[in-house]
């Protein structure tokens, strides 16, 4: 299900009435027979966009399967904090496994599925940057190798929040954390090449690449929906801002989630068998001042003197995704 | 049926006997040829109902091991030295998650310096991860290990190793008896886990667990394991009944009921040893051997039994605790504190040294007349150290050990054993 | 209990010969354990691999020491290797050559040992005349039966058709009988 051609958001904010909406095209989160897959009562945050994204995705991987759905979980805050009791969260059957094996173990769920004959049941494999793009790497590229049927999520809220916010591969240049801390003459982390993992996995040719948001839920959903129609591997990155380690408001974790995909800087997309089949296109392009401004990791950047020299160079890398993926061409706003 | 056969292969045919669902695999010497096999048994459909996964590290082997397991598929894999190092972290969440997975060990050293040749390093180095280890003697132990650890796992939803060593055993042809299908159909039981991720039930495995209940958790580790000292002669037992022949146990004494000295060695140098012992019984020395089966659980009580009479202990190791000497050792004087008879540590066989006759003799004999050392390495060349140790006092930059023992040593493509 | 030590480089099948020489003496009915040298597979490279057979269980795993037999799959290295360390003194020696131990140059060490029986044939012209290459290890074991009498040649061309396929067993059992028949030869001309 594609929405981008139903416009009856309201006027600046995006939001989607559900209420205006025929039955079939609500949202799962509108749903009575949403399954609460993660459910309340969890220790996460407030303003957590992992806790929010998480819960998007399973319910909607839990409709498109009839609610036949193994989750395999990294290590990590959305494993903390939904696991210990009396806070375990998880009505769905869950295993944690290690921090860098997640991919690999639900090739294992999947394996012992197929052996069984039993293949309505699906497997999802969800973990953070960390879990994702640097210790567990080496498993999920050997899934994606394999196209082992798996959908692996990756909930990416660019540092390794569960340790305390040390910097990981997904860290965005000049963005404070623990370990690349805004000291010295060039504060915050490193200019890098960067680790484009969505790229990386497409470079795989695996059947279905997705990146996603937590400022768009429903495009959250349909994707997930997408990626559970297809067998083999699959993968979607979804960026969820984390107000601990970004230094932001509870209530601005939606705001900056959008404000990243606005200005460029998170680039939403799909592609299949490693060629870009669709983009969100940004609808009022806003400067990467907008957004980092937000964050106290950035703080550095405007504080006690405005870095513009710095801020241009980020601003280029938002221009450059939005020339390489075509961003902003053929609008039809 | 009898037949002459490599060892791996046997391992091969029997891990397949035992109706495996998952086996993932990755390649290390001299494990390989096993995991070929299997991969050959099943792509030529002679193993069917059995998923065969090529993955890109043993880490990523076991993992999937693990969720196949906890799937509720009876998984397999087979590693080795380095190997088992880097899947180290998934060995302890196995057993932590208490998953009955079967995992082949083709036991060899662990580097650097880097050595593909057989030692026990690396079980040793897991020996404290949950899992049972098991260790055998031959290539005919080895087929009957694994068919008893499938059921021993399952029986107690505890991982085992079935720790084989490297090239002696793994790429030596010998007889084996190969058990027939309907024999091991009758011995090992379809898998009923005791845990499954299943969309009916739901469950949450590998929840983080805290203070308030980390030891309880742990303790039920070490009580599985404490029922496995029953299980495993238990199954033993029926096994012979069943297959007709004496393999696996705890341990396996060889004329030590009379013995004063006592020879205790894990896997096939038990073979070299029993050899000696012979000789040495032919010339009036009252000496006997014990090799231990089960490692982990270690058959303290067993082993008491089985050394009732013996003056003095030789433990024979093929690992080394570097500072402080032997491991297996270790374990069998905890077994006999207060027994107050001396416990010798024999370092042989690292890296592949071959275990000779000739020296195991001097050593027994020597501790038979209470001559031998506390703490000896079988066949170390004194003067190579010595020389070794004087650059490293003369020179600050000695330069790497290896190589200049290397240069020492010479050519050794000519050498023999 | 009967030790063989087999010396060659690594492709020449030195592994297999040991092997089927294992699988002959168990279709005897004997108890035989074969293993290699355990060295890197490399192509080349100087490279054992050894047979024990007996009438009851082998529980020994050392290397052999002190062998019984000896087949030597390659002549350079014979100056190279100690191939003849701890051989027996009324052990068997087979050479793959077309050449006499005189000209390879092996006449003192014999003259030394005047129990040691040694023999040379051509295994790897053998082969190739009959498999197409020159792969000595299946004709020298059947030298080795005629030269040892330690087991029957139909158990060596059985081994060899376990361990190979079609025309390469039929191949290599032609170049075995070969060998087997010219050994036959040398020991009835000696008698």
């Amino acid at each position: 299900m594609r929405t981008s051609h139903v416009k009856f958001y309201q006027t600046g904010t995006f939001t989607v009435g559900n209420r205006l909406l025929s039955e079939d095209d609500r949202s799962v989160q509108s749903t009575l027979e949403r399954t609460n897959s993660l459910n309340s009562g969890h220790r996460a945050c407030q303003g957590c966009g992992e806790a929010l994204g998480a819960r998007y995705a399973i319910d909607a991987a839990m409709r498109a399967t009839d609610n036949q759905l193994i989750a395999a979980n990294a290590t990590g805050c959305l494993e903390v904090f939904s696991t210990p009791y009396p806070e375990t969260s998880w009505q769905i059957p869950w295993i944690h496994s290690l921090f860098g094996n997640t991919a690999a173990v639900a090739t294992g769920v999947a394996a012992a599925l197929r052996v069984k004959g039993r293949n309505d049941t699906r497997v999802v494999a969800q973990g953070g940057d960390g879990g994702t793009t640097d210790i567990g790497f080496g498993c999920l590229s050997g899934m994606f190798e394999r196209n082992d049927d798996v959908l692996y999520i990756c909930y990416d809220n660019e540092a390794y929040m569960n340790t305390g916010v040390q910097r990981s591969s997904a860290t965005p240049p000049t963005a404070r954390t623990a370990t690349s801390p805004a000291k010295g003459p060039e504060p915050g982390n490193v200019f890098g090449q960067g680790k484009n993992v969505p790229m990386i996995a497409m470079a795989h040719e695996i059947p279905y690449v997705a990146t996603a948001s937590v400022a768009d839920v429903r495009d959250l959903e349909a994707k997930v929906t997408r990626a559970m129609s297809i067998r083999g591997a699959r993968y979607i990155h979804i960026l969820v801002p984390c107000p601990l380690g970004w230094g932001s408001e509870p209530q601005h974790t939606v705001r900056l989630a959008r404000l990243a995909t606005e200005s460029g800087l998170f680039p939403v997309f799909e592609a299949e068998h490693g060629e870009i089949t669709d983009r969100r296109l940004i609808r009022r392009k806003v400067p990467v001042e907008e957004y980092l401004s937000l964050q106290k990791r950035f703080a550095h950047l405007f504080k006690p003197e405005l870095k513009m020299d710095v801020i241009a160079r980020l601003q280029a890398v938002a221009d450059r995704n939005i020339r390489r993926f075509g961003l902003m061409n053929g609008g039809d706003d | 049926m009898l037949k002459q056969v490599e060892g791996s292969r046997a391992v091969a045919e029997a891990v397949a006997l035992c109706r495996p669902e998952v086996i993932c695999a990755y390649p290390i010497t001299p494990q390989t040829h096993i995991v070929e096999n299997l991969g050959e048994m099943v792509k030529a459909e002679h193993l069917t109902g059995c998923e065969f996964i090529n993955v890109e590290s043993e880490f990523a082997a076991l993992s999937v091991a693990i969720g196949a397991s906890a799937t509720g598929a009876r998984a397999y894999t087979a590693t080795a030295s380095q190997g088992l190092l880097f899947m180290a972290e998934a060995v302890y969440n196995a057993s932590g998650l208490g998953l009955p997975i079967v995992m082949t060990i083709g036991n060899r050293a662990i580097g650097a310096p880097i050595n593909i040749w057989n030692d026990q390093q690396d079980s040793m180095s897991m020996r404290d991860a949950g899992w049972i280890q098991l260790f055998a003697e031959t290539n005919q132990e080895a087929v009957d290990l694994h068919i008893q650890a499938v059921r021993l796992a399952e029986e107690l939803s505890v991982p085992v190793m079935v720790c084989v060593d490297g090239f002696i055993l793994t790429h030596a042809y010998e007889r084996v008896d190969m058990p027939t299908q309907e024999q091991v159909d009758a011995f090992v039981p379809s898998y009923e886990p005791r845990q499954i991720l299943d969309p009916a039930e739901p469950v949450t495995i590998g929840a983080m667990v805290g203070p308030e209940a980390f030891t309880e958790v742990r303790y039920l580790a070490h009580y599985r394991q404490m029922q496995a000292l029953w299980l495993i002669p238990e199954l033993a037992e029926e096994f012979e009944q069943q297959f007709g022949r004496a393999s696996g146990g705890l341990v396996h004494p060889y004329r030590s009921e009379d013995a004063e000295t006592l020879v205790v060695a894990l896997g096939s140098v038990n073979g070299t040893i029993k050899d000696v012992v012979d000789q040495l019984r032919d010339d009036g020395v009252a000496i006997g051997s014990v090799s231990v089966t089960s490692f982990r659980p270690f058959p303290a009580k067993a082993l008491r039994a089985a050394i009732v009479h013996a003056k003095r202990i030789v433990v024979i190791e093929k690992s080394l605790a570097v500072g402080i000497g032997g491991i297996v050792s270790t374990d069998v004087r905890m077994a006999l504190a207060g027994a107050g008879r001396p416990v010798h540590t024999v370092v042989a066989g690292l890296g592949g040294r071959a275990i000779t006759q000739a020296s195991l003799r001097e050593v027994f004999v020597k501790a038979h007349r209470d001559l031998l050392e506390y703490l000896t390495f079988l066949d170390l060349r004194h003067d190579v150290v010595h020389r070794e140790i004087e650059r490293l006092e003369s020179q600050r930059r000695s330069g790497p050990v290896a190589e200049n023992i290397l240069r020492e040593l010479g050519s050794v493509a000519d050498r023999i054993g | 209990m009967f030790q063989v030590r087999i010396h060659g480089r690594g492709g020449q099948g030195v592994v297999t010969a040991a092997e089927m020489l294992s699988v002959a003496g168990f279709l005897e009915g004997k108890h035989t354990q074969a293993f290699p040298s355990f060295g890197s597979e490399r192509m080349g490279a100087p490279v054992m691999a050894f047979c024990r057979i007996d009438s009851r269980e082998i529980r020994l795993r050392e290397p052999v020491m002190a062998p019984d037999a000896l087949i030597i799959q390659d002549t350079t290295l014979l100056h190279q290797v100690s191939v003849f360390e701890g051989l027996s003194d009324s052990g068997y020696v087979l050479i793959n050559s077309s050449r006499s131990p005189a000209v390879l140059g092996l006449d003192e060490f014999f003259a030394r040992h005047p129990q040691i029986q040694v023999l040379t044939v051509p295994a790897s012209h053998l082969a190739l005349e009959s498999v197409g290459r020159p792969l000595p290890n299946a004709a020298l074991l059947g030298g080795f039966a005629a030269l040892t009498g330690m087991i029957a040649f139909e158990s060596v061309a059985a081994a060899i058709d376990e361990k190979f396929q079609g025309r390469v067993a039929a191949g290599n059992i032609a170049a075995a009988r070969a060998a087997y028949e010219s050994v036959v030869d040398v020991k009835r001309g000696a008698a």
